[in-house]
């Protein structure tokens, strides 16, 4: 199957054979770099290669469309609970730059003892299992192609079934996850013996297929009471998974770190952070970075999440990052939607390309000063803290006496830390001694195997394992005849199938919807008042998702999300017809027999020239090209004066632009033209167009001028249109 | 037990305060290493069901075979061999596929001794 950008990804085609689907690589990918690239009329420093298909930043209109790709891999986290619709949106994310989908698990997988089968409904996640791993794995193969990169795709192996978790991703190629022991003793209360001993199984198969690994340290920063505080102990846990996971067999070059700048504007952020993330770069210079962004300050405003991602990308911009990692704006308030996945990738990308080159022009001062000082002394703090889990008596030990996750600045204890009991937590005394006759004939398999000597390999014994031979997978499709994508499928058919159109946020149908308010209004009557309007808009369920006091008098934004239970039906739906340009042959022979000339200006008071200049200038394509002769006459021009020069030029047109929308003046303007046209007697000869980016054509129409143009014009439209009413086209229509 | 102290960073850096960043840097990784090995030989040493339940599933049994397996092994008292051990051994003995052989011990076909025996009388 190969998509097709404008039609809808078929998941009843990609479940087709799933039984025999096989993962096309294994292993991670980075982007390739290209240094000094040029994409439209810019070099870039720092750029990689860029996309087959892509959807470039809005901006980019005004550059040729040209859509940059940073050189760190973009992350994107996906997982509504329903991997069908989890899907689309990655396809979505991918086209805006994405190259790294991470899904993650629903609640309470990482205590389910074994793997989950079938495509079951996931609450906060998806529950992973093969079927759904290969699903999406497959759609993630016809999504790559179709925008021309490699995808990585990634998880979670932990919890108690940790080391099956890592053949499943080993087997079915999945190209990255999250493996760290020190996640589940601490944040999931597994037993801590039992985290250590299957971990080392798991990264040892993760590394059999070049899996790239990512560590859990950022969780601490997520979790204590004071988040900057907890920086020593974050070199401390990043040193502990990344050397257990090298003694465990995982190449160097495998090993991402995952780092959270701990704290978030209005804390002075680089100042706290920047020492922070140089002193882990130069502690850890072997290993790989992952930037995440702090999201332990994270509320429910978009705009405050945005800033803080930015923020978090110059420090990432300033030292280094190997995956930029993109945490949806929304996070603060719901789970995530579709577009806010697409908006935090926009950002990674528009705020790298903005960077482009930023260490060329800037140098942190490193060697003496403050920066030194800070990442010496933090440096210090965490050997410190080394040495006295060693005195303690070891890992174990000091997780026991509550070392980690304690809010105070390491030396300083806080006795807040979380306590974890050598013989507690869930699995607890579940590790058994291997005996001397101990022996899995399998092939990656960590530690003591007592195999016969006489092998290639252990998998010989038993005539090949699945990690070289994969037919011998033995693959489960679903084990619930009631929770499971064909019931979701029927279910939403109508959506799929029938042509009816529903909004959505998370799932096909789900009919969620946003609206943004102002209450002039305190906080609290707003919030309520809100709720009712939204309620007389026939919204169901609905729910304040965000306030922002404007004044304490003065009033409250309100966003308010709530579910419509109705659908559109496509085919009921009337939709004006695009006029089609003429061909330029056609336009410029009409030309030359029958010269054009027209008067153009931006008016009012208004300085704004660019949207103008785009539709006449020859070298952005404008009506120059065509031969029609233009009188400019620059911005803020008053309607008399455009009317003057238009009688003086004898022309046939005049094209005014009108971008300020303020208190309905682009209307005003508009009704003026006409109006000043037909006391001056010319209307009948002469062609009026207006345009800018409030204006559309029915109400250009009905201020009485001839067409009326919105964003997204070009040059041509207005020429076919000029070219068609002076032959007469339209005439014979009427 | 956790413990409350404040900030004695200044005393208990005097033997840190003279190292130069690269011999800082080298304690650091020391330190770490010297953490970490008692972990990796614990590792090394022990299996768990989950474990064994990987090894079960790269022989090509499906997760709830697999569980089903193991906990036949463990009720024999045999982790600590292997639960793709206990199954070769079977189907070495009985010269029989070792899916087929796996599948049976899944089915309870299997006393616990008759697997006990695979192994000289078990468990050490």
């Amino acid at each position: 199957m190969d998509l097709k950008p404008d039609e809808k990804l078929n998941i009843k085609e990609i479940l087709k054979d799933i039984e025999n689907y096989r993962p096309r690589r294994k292993g991670w990918t980075w982007r390739n770099k290209v240094e000094n690239q040029e994409i439209g009329p810019f070099k870039y420093k720092e750029m990689s290669e860029g996309l087959d298909n892509s959807v470039p930043l809005p901006a980019a209109r005004s550059f040729n469309n040209i859509d940059p790709q940073p050189e760190p891999v973009i992350t994107t986290e996906i997982a509504s609970g329903r991997f069908e619709d989890d899907i689309r949106r990655m396809r979505m994310a991918a086209w805006h730059g994405a190259d790294h989908i991470m899904v993650i698990r629903t609640a309470g997988q990482s205590h389910f003892d074994g793997l989950i089968e079938g495509t079951p409904e996931g609450v906060g996640g998806i529950p992973i299992t093969r079927k759904q791993i290969r699903a999406t794995r497959k759609a993630l193969d016809y999504i790559e192609d179709e925008v021309g990169r490699p995808i990585n795709f990634h998880s979670y192996v932990s919890g108690v079934a940790g080391s099956e978790i890592a053949v499943l991703f080993a087997e079915e190629g999945v190209n990255g996850a999250h493996q760290d022991p020190q996640y589940n003793v601490l944040y999931r209360d597994v037993n801590m013996y039992r985290s250590f001993v299957d971990a080392a199984v798991a990264k040892k198969i993760m590394s059999s297929t070049g899996m790239l690994q990512i560590d859990g340290a950022h969780n601490a920063n997520a979790t204590a009471r004071q988040a900057w505080k907890v920086m020593p102990e974050l070199f401390v846990q990043h040193a502990i998974n990344s050397m257990f996971s090298v003694k465990a067999g995982m190449p160097k070059d495998k090993i991402s770190l995952s780092t959270v700048p701990p704290v978030a504007s209005p804390a002075p952020d680089l100042r706290l952070n920047l020492p922070y993330a140089i002193a882990l770069r130069e502690l850890f210079d072997e290993y790989k970075f992952r930037a995440q962004q702090n999201t332990k300050y994270m509320e429910s405003s978009i705009r405050e999440a945005t800033v803080t991602h930015t923020l978090n990308l110059l420090l990432s911009e300033l030292t280094s990052a190997d995956l930029q990692s993109t945490i949806t704006p929304d996070e603060g308030r719901n789970v995530p939607w579709h577009y806010f996945n697409v908006q935090a990738v926009d950002t990674a990308k528009q705020a790298f390309a903005g960077m482009d080159g930023l260490k060329e022009l800037v140098e942190l001062k490193t060697e003496e000063g403050y920066l030194k000082e800070q990442s010496r002394e933090l440096k210090e703090r965490s050997v410190l803290f080394m040495e006295e889990i060693l005195d303690v008596g070891g890992y174990f030990k000091a997780v026991s006496e509550g070392f980690f996750v304690d809010s105070g600045k390491y030396p300083e204890r806080n006795s807040d830390g979380i306590v974890r009991q050598l013989d507690g937590g869930v699995a607890a005394n579940s590790i058994v001694p291997r005996d001397d006759d101990y022996m899995a004939p399998v092939c990656d398999h960590f530690g003591y195997n007592n195999l016969p000597e006489d092998i290639d390999k252990p998998c010989d014994l038993i005539g090949g394992c699945t990690l070289h031979n994969p037919d011998k997978i033995d693959f489960i499709d679903e084990l619930d005849p009631e929770d499971n994508v064909e019931k979701r499928l029927e279910n939403t058919k109508d959506f799929r199938e029938n042509d009816k159109i529903r909004p959505e946020v998370q799932w096909l149908g789900d009919g969620w919807v946003n609206v943004t308010m102002f209450i002039p209004e305190e906080e609290a009557i707003a919030e309520y008042a809100a709720l009712e309007i939204a309620k007389n808009m026939n919204l169901n369920k609905p729910e304040v998702i965000h306030k922002e006091v404007m004044q304490p008098a003065e009033g409250t934004l309100c966003e308010v999300k709530g579910q419509v239970d109705f659908s559109i039906d496509k085919n009921d739906l009337e939709i004006p017809e695009k006029e089609e340009s003429l061909p330029y042959d056609e336009i410029r022979g009409f030309v030359d027999e029958n010269p054009i000339s027209v008067v153009a200006a931006t008016v009012g008071k208004d300085e704004h020239s660019v949207g103008m200049r785009e539709i006449i200038d020859i070298k952005h394509g404008g009506i120059e090209k065509y031969g029609i002769d233009v009188t400019y006459l620059g911005t803020s021009v008053p309607i008399s004066k455009v009317v003057d020069a238009a009688i003086e030029t004898n022309a046939d047109a005049i094209l005014i632009s009108t971008i300020i929308s303020h208190n309905e003046v682009h209307r005003t303007n508009m009704k003026k033209l006409n109006d000043l046209c037909v006391e001056k007697g010319i209307r009948d000869n002469v062609i009026l167009v207006a345009g800018g980016t409030q204006v559309n054509n029915d109400m250009a129409v009905k201020a009485g001028l001839d067409a009326g143009y919105g964003r997204g014009t070009h040059g041509d439209d207005v020429a076919t249109f000029l070219v068609k009413t002076l032959r007469g086209d339209y005439d014979e229509k009427e | 037990m956790p413990i409350k102290r404040e900030d004695d960073f200044e005393e208990r850096r005097s033997h840190l305060k003279d190292l130069s960043d690269e011999e800082l840097k080298e304690r650091f990784w020391e330190l770490s290493e010297k953490i970490v090995d008692p972990l990796i030989d614990l590792a090394k040493t022990h299996t768990s069901a989950s474990i064994e339940r990987s090894v079960l599933l790269r022989m090509g049994f499906n997760s709830v075979d697999a569980k089903a397996i193991v906990n036949q092994v463990v009720k024999a008292d045999l982790l600590s061999k292997g639960a793709g051990h206990v199954v070769y051994k079977l189907a070495q003995k009985e010269d029989r596929p070792v899916k087929e052989v796996g599948l049976d011990i899944k089915d309870e076909k299997y006393e616990k001794e008759e697997l006990q025996v695979l192994f000289d009388g078990g468990a050490e």
